[in-house]
This record gives C-alpha cells, sequence and structure tokens, in this order.
C-alpha cells in the first residue's frame, strides 16, 4: 500500500469580517468588490488566536477522528507565513500540545502560500522510506494586510492538518510532483509587518503558470484526463483565479464547487487549497479521484492525486468543513483591527 | 518567568493532572502527593478529556494592563466529565454564558510578554458545539 491521508482536521476562526464592511470604510462600492474578487466575508482570528492554536487545534482533531495514536508521530511539519516568531518552532508547540512525546522530527516550513501541501510531501517521502510511521503536515496562517491593500478584503485566518502514513489510509496519495520558479510576486521582508505584492498583473506567470504547469504535468505523467476526476481544488487567492484555472485546465464547476471555500472565509494562504481539499473529503466516497493542487508564491505548485478508499466509510466527518464556514460571529470593522492589532497602543 | 512557566507547559498546553490510585482522587493541577491518603499515596499522571460543564463563573472587567484588550473576559469553575473541578477562561460572549453550560478546551494564547518576549499558551474552554 502506498502511503496517504491517514486523518484530517481543520479549524477555522468563529469571526468573520464582511467584505461590506470594509469597502464601506474605504470608500469603495461592494459590489464590485465583490464581484471582482468572488469573495463575501473572511474569518478573522480572535486575539488570543494565532498559528500556533489554528496548527493544534487542527491536529487535535485529525488525531482524534483517525484515533491515532500521538506517541507514533514521527514528524511534524508546521507551514505558514505568519509563524509566531521569527526564531522559534511552531512545530515543538504543536508537538507538546497533542503529546507526541519527544521523538519526533520537526521542522516549520515555509512557502508563502504552499507550505503546507510541501509538508505532506515530505511525510509522504519519510514515510515511503520506513523512517517514520506517522507524519504530522499542517498548513496555517493567520495572514496580515495592510489597511486599504486589497487584500484587505481576502487575507484571513485558518488551517489543516494531515496524518500521513500507510496504515488506515482514507485517501491514497497515487501520484504527487512540483513546478518551481523563481517569481517574485509577492513577498515580505524581515521586520515588515505587510507583504508587498506586484499588483493585480502577476496573475499570468505566477498563480497560472504554476498552477496550471503543475496540473499539466501530473495528468500527463499519470495519463489521466481532467474528466477522469471525480473533484479538482486549486489554491484560492481569491474566488475568481481557481474557477478561472479550472476552466483553462478543462474542469467544470461540478468538480470544483465543494472544495471552493474562499468566498465565504477569505484567503486561508497555507491552509486555503488543503480547507478545500478536506471539504471535498467530507463528501467524497471510496473510489473518488481527487486533484489538489496548492500555489506558494515565489513562486511554486504542488500537485497530487488523491484515490479514496474504502476506510474512508467509517471515518467521522461531522462537523464538516461547509459547518464551520457556515457558522461563525461577524465583527464590525473597528473591531476586526483591534483583533488584527492594527492600532497602535501607548506604551 | 520563563523556568517557571516552560515546566509547566505539559500541564498547560493539555488537561495534564494526576489521581491518587490508592483512593481515586483526581488533582489538576498534578499533585505528587494524596492529602487523603498521605503516606499510602499512589499517584499517576493522567489525562482528562476537555469536556464539562459550567459550575459558576465571574466576568472580569477591571484587568492588569496586560490584557486590556481581552476585557470583558469569563473565568469560570468547570466539573471536568472525567475529571476534578478545574478554573479556567471561557471563550465567549460574555451574554452567551450560563451556569450549567457544556464546555469543551480549546488552544489558546495566554498573553504576549510584550513584542519581543516569549508567547505564553495554554488551555481555555468555549461552548460545545
Ligand atoms: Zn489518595
Amino acid at each position: 500500500m502506498k502511503a496517504g491521508i491517514v486523518s484530517y482536521g481543520t479549524y477555522i476562526p468563529r469571526l468573520r469580517v464582511s467584505v461590506d464592511e470594509i469597502a464601506k470604510v474605504w470608500g469603495e462600492s461592494p459590489d464590485n468588490v465583490k464581484v471582482g474578487l468572488g469573495v463575501y466575508r473572511k474569518s478573522v482570528p480572535d486575539l488570543d488566536e494565532d498559528t500556533a492554536t489554528i496548527s493544534v487545534e487542527a491536529a487535535r482533531e485529525a488525531i482524534e477522528r483517525g484515533k491515532i495514536d500521538p506517541e507514533r508521530i514521527g514528524a511534524i511539519f508546521v507551514g505558514s507565513e505568519s509563524h509566531p516568531y521569527v526564531v522559534k518552532p511552531t512545530a515543538t508547540i504543536v508537538g507538546d500540545a497533542i503529546g507526541c512525546g519527544n521523538s519526533f522530527h520537526a521542522a516549520d516550513f515555509e512557502f508563502a502560500c504552499k507550505a503546507g501541501t510541501a509538508g505532506i510531501q515530505v511525510c509522504m517521502g519519510m514515510v515511503e522510506s520506513g523512517m517514520i510511521e506517522f507524519g504530522l503536515a499542517i498548513g496555517a496562517d493567520t495572514s496580515q494586510s495592510a489597511p486599504g491593500d486589497p487584500l484587505e478584503y481576502s487575507a484571513s485566518a485558518g488551517g489543516a492538518a494531515f496524518v500521513v502514513g500507510k496504515k488506515g489510509v482514507i485517501a491514497e496519495i497515487e501520484e504527487t510532483l512540483s513546478f518551481t520558479s523563481d517569481t517574485p510576486d509577492f513577498w515580505r521582508r524581515e521586520g515588515q509587518p505587510y507583504p508587498s505584492h506586484g499588483g493585480r498583473f502577476t496573475g499570468i506567470p505566477a498563480y497560472f503558470r504554476h498552477v496550471t504547469s503543475a496540473a499539466i504535468q501530473i495528468m500527463e505523467k499519470t495519463g489521466y484526463k481532467p474528466s477522469d476526476f471525480d473533484y479538482a481544488v486549486f489554491h484560492q487567492p481569491n474566488g475568481k483565479f481557481p474557477i478561472r484555472a479550472a476552466r483553462i485546465l478543462g474542469f467544470t464547476k461540478e468538480q470544483i464547487n465543494q472544495g471552493l471555500v474562499v468566498g465565504y472565509i477569505g484567503n486561508t494562504y497555507s491552509g486555503s487549497s488543503i480547507i478545500g481539499f478536506s471539504a471535498i473529503l467530507d463528501i467524497a466516497k471510496p473510489g473518488d479521484k481527487i486533484l489538489l493542487v496548492s500555489f506558494g508564491s515565489g513562486a511554486g505548485s504542488d500537485a497530487f492525486i488523491f484515490n479514496v478508499t474504502d476506510l474512508m466509510e467509517d471515518y467521522p466527518r461531522v462537523p464538516t468543513v461547509w459547518d464551520k464556514i457556515n457558522g461563525g460571529i461577524t465583527v464590525d470593522y473597528s473591531t476586526y483591527l483591534k483583533l488584527r492589532k492594527k492600532i497602535r497602543l501607548k506604551g | 518567568m520563563i523556568p517557571r512557566f516552560w515546566r509547566k507547559i505539559k500541564y498547560r498546553y493539555d488537561i495534564v493532572g494526576s489521581v491518587c490510585e490508592n483512593c481515586g482522587t483526581q488533582f489538576y493541577p498534578p499533585r505528587n502527593f494524596c492529602p487523603i491518603c498521605r503516606r499510602k499515596s499512589k499517584i499517576k499522571e493522567q489525562r482528562f478529556n476537555g469536556r464539562g460543564k459550567v459550575l459558576s463563573y465571574t466576568i472580569v472587567h477591571d484587568t492588569p494592563d496586560e490584557f486590556k484588550l481581552n476585557k470583558p473576559y469569563i473565568v469560570a469553575l468547570i466539573e471536568l466529565d472525567d475529571g476534578p473541578i478545574i478554573t479556567s477562561q471561557v471563550v465567549c460572549d460574555p451574554q452567551e454564558i450560563e451556569v450549567g453550560m457544556r464546555v469543551v478546551k480549546t488552544f489558546r494564547k495566554y498573553f504576549e510578554d510584550g513584542e519581543d518576549g516569549v508567547i505564553y499558551y495554554g488551555t481555555k474552554f468555549v461552548p460545545e458545539k
């Protein structure tokens, strides 16, 4: 048996701010923004939530649902562009919080929004080589955006965690590959609170080039065509890009709708494509074939082909990702500024 | 401050307490001596499952400066389903909390030691869905 997903868990902070509320403050037309971005509201982390707490909650859900003995997890990798510390790992916090002992490999990954899927690939390699029995790969973020920047409509918070192993696999990894190039479309320098980006013209050379190249390469390598897949999910920086990528590649709306979560929680960065993938796993049936393609600025895409196994029948999947997306409490823009620490305090 | 906290990380990150196997009394925070059995104490570490109900609570409006952003916040006595009564913060709207409400553990930030200091994490509770 090949390595695959043994269990998964997600966490989405319960607070939300609407695009209407943000647009009102900046004198923009809410309808133009909503139509232009395909985003209606986004998740907001509470004051006591960050990438570490989101990672722990997602990991705990994965461990509980898969009934995994934490001591058998031999590696933890946390991918994020908003690790709480610049120096000091998030993965160690997760390790102690889930009680997996001290004998485990750990590191934090950074590759903009694709660091979580990079973790899945590393865990897969370690499992298949026999180095570890189970690996825990997490992608989580509490992305910052400058007030008034277009990113403010979408930059949100959330994460997903995957236990990768060979025993008890619910979704086998049939194939994975990456497409990578040095493309400075989006970046944040050391010490800067907010990221910078190349603006609206970076879509073609960055997102679309990497996502479609990785998808085409993995289909060429395996001999599959879009109609062979039951579902597909692409990184979701907004509601428009993944739909356009799907159209370019020849996937239908029916194949991508279940995993298209960005409209109601925003872009969760490292959590984005994998929360969408988790939403698909929530309803997937044995035999289903799923294409996942992440994207990280800078730039690269990881593509995966998953085959859902018979064990999915008995796997507990409630509350679902969509249950979590549809819940939530809406806050106003000034509360949002306080929560995101965009108000400067004296002293 | 830092060493004192990190020795307790295990007990704060999850609800890890102890039980006296001689009399069955459970402790959180953990104790390594049973006040009932004294010399006959047989203490074992125990992880509690983190579900329970609110026995009593108070809403804190007057906070030290480092919690100014968080106010008001709720501190409650929580009776664990499989363990002792513990004190913890409950994260929800103060309008929402009531005695008897079901709650479940969650991993949250306690506080930050300034902008360049250590970030302290631990267990809080949220309403059970
Ligand atoms: Zn005793």
